[in-house]
């Protein structure tokens, strides 16, 4: 499991537009970079964020390898009702992470 | 009136010792990193929920109330609160009695856990050192780094003063040359810092990923073609001491962002 | 040490010293590549036309938020707004970031929709030199709005070597 570190309210009042900001500790191994022995490292990447707010796809992302190591992002969304934030990672090499954050509406 | 004669004495002692380097030009007022860089770095420090180093501090808080092993006992066990540690890194590096010698925040954590823990010392740079270091030094944070007046330390700052002036590897270059002297100029467009080391264990762009003081200037050392100094040796630590006395009463800003 | 050169040189001192002018004005990303063995791969606007499925692409709306001159190239912060009410009926579909001098064009293309609130997204990318980068919104009326910047990347004055 790989570290995360996720900023977002716990509340918000209905119709507020919350800030998530996701860190996730990854290479983004390029696979240009070249290794010890003179050849490319194997590229490594993550490639793929998910953002389902109570199961609705409300964010994505497409990475590419020139994303930075510990891949930052940050994005909006309306809150709506009470429920769970689900944020998903997939990459290469069979990567898969979900962390889930609960999120209260008043 | 006793203690004013106290101080003058104090100060004449100091002018009689005087190192080598005192000869050289007095080196400007402190500038931590944090002012050479860029807007946009300085802001990845400045939000905790931006500054990567946090996913190593996380990792910290996680294995300071962790019992490395079913006999051994967590900091948390003897130290309480890591808050309770507030301070702490602003004085490091400190002296060790069984040791005899200074020992920097990761030797210590070290220490620790062979003596209290019964678990094996780490390895320079290993993810839970880094992550403990880090989040011991986050207690500090905003406190003025403050080198204890141990007389026992002296004559080891000494040597880290001499070996900061000392014109060493294939450039025959010192640090004193780059980062007391030509601080502030420019090189290949990239301004000079003082390389205060105010704010480790830190995450460095250029690495893309949180390292140690020993670990930055091992690579200092290899960038100028000289044979670095071991991580764990007590060169090391020597050197770390001056330049905990070279930062004398700067805020404390592990874990900090450097380029 | 005497450092004039020989007679038989002097006459073509001005060759020789431009040709090391030139020599010096050779963007070392083109040598970094072809020092790699790689083609150069396509260029920004042709990645942005097949982001864009062969659509008109305008300048405006978008603003794209980077250092002119960045601290270190493996991480440069990077922040897209676009105008947009973020509504059912109005709003931004995705926000793409090109570069035109890395070794692959692409860097990310982020989904957005109405559930956004606010069309405002950011990230740490890669440049491996000085070159451009793009933000390309496509909105749901099929608009497509680009904002373009020149960064410049400066190489580590002191090589570190990890050791």
């Amino acid at each position: 499991m790989a570290r995360v570190l996720i900023q977002m309210p716990s509340r918000a009042r209905r119709g507020e537009v919350i800030e998530v900001r996701a860190t996730i500790a990854h290479p983004m191994e390029t696979g240009f970079r070249p290794g010890a022995d003179g050849r490319p490292v194997a590229r490594n990447i993550l490639q793929r964020f998910n953002c389902r707010y109570n199961g609705e796809l409300v964010f994505s992302v497409e990475l590419h390898p020139a994303i930075s190591a510990n891949p930052y992002l940050s994005f909006y969304t309306v809150a709506t009702d009470s429920g769970t934030l689900e944020l998903e990672w997939l990459g290469e090499n069979g990567f898969r992470q979900l962390e889930r954050r609960a999120l209260q509406v008043t | 009136m006793r203690r004013g004669w106290g101080l003058l004495a104090a100060l004449a002692l100091l002018g009689c010792t005087a190192p080598p380097t005192l000869l050289a030009p007095p080196p400007p007022p402190q500038r931590s990193g944090f002012a050479d860089m860029g807007a946009a770095t300085q802001a990845m420090q400045r939000e905790d929920g931006a500054n990567p180093a946090m996913l190593w501090v996380q990792d910290g808080q996680q294995l300071w109330g962790q019992a490395p092993a079913a006999q051994s006992k967590a900091c948390a066990s003897c130290h309480g609160e890591v808050v309770s540690l507030r301070g702490v890194a602003a004085r490091y590096p400190a002296w060790d009695t069984l040791l005899q010698r200074p020992v920097n925040l990761g030797n210590r954590i070290n220490l620790c856990r062979q003596r209290h823990q019964g678990q094996p010392a780490w390895p320079a740079e290993h993810a839970s050192l880094l992550g403990l270091e880090a989040l011991v030094g986050l207690q500090s944070r905003g406190l003025p780094i403050a080198p204890p007046a141990d007389p026992r330390l002296e004559p080891f700052r000494e040597r880290g003063a001499a070996l900061f002036s000392q014109r060493i590897g294939q450039f025959d270059l010192s640090c004193a040359i780059c980062h007391d002297q030509l601080a502030g100029g420019r090189l290949a467009g990239v301004t000079i810092p003082q390389g205060q080391a105010n704010g480790y264990p830190l995450y460095r762009l250029e690495w893309q990923d949180l390292g140690s003081l020993p670990r930055r200037i091992r690579n200092c050392m290899t960038g100028v073609r000289a044979q670095p100094l071991p991580a764990h040796s007590v060169e090391m630590v020597e050197l770390e001491l001056h330049l905990a006395r070279r930062a004398l009463g700067m805020a404390v800003e592990t874990p900090a962002v450097r380029p | 040490m005497n450092f004039s050169l020989p007679p038989a040189f002097q006459a073509d001192r001005r060759a020789i010293l431009g040709a090391g002018l030139a020599m010096v004005l050779v963007s070392p990303a083109h040598s970094q590549i072809q020092g790699m063995g790689m083609a150069p791969g396509k260029q920004m606007a042709e990645a942005i036309a097949e982001f864009a499925k062969g659509q008109r692409v305008q300048t405006g709306r978008v603003k794209l938020e980077i250092a002119e001159l960045v601290d270190n190239g493996n991480v440069v912060p990077v922040s897209v707004s676009v105008d947009s009410p973020m509504t059912a009926a109005d709003h931004v579909l995705q926000i793409a970031l090109f570069n035109d001098r890395n070794p692959q064009r692409d860097v990310a293309i982020f989904g957005l929709g109405p559930r956004a609130g606010r069309a405002q997204v950011a990230t740490r990318m890669r440049l491996s030199t000085s070159q451009q980068v793009s933000a390309v919104a496509r909105m749901n009326d099929g608009s497509l709005w680009i904002a373009t910047v020149d960064v410049i990347v400066a190489l580590a004055a002191c090589i570190e070597v990890e050791s």
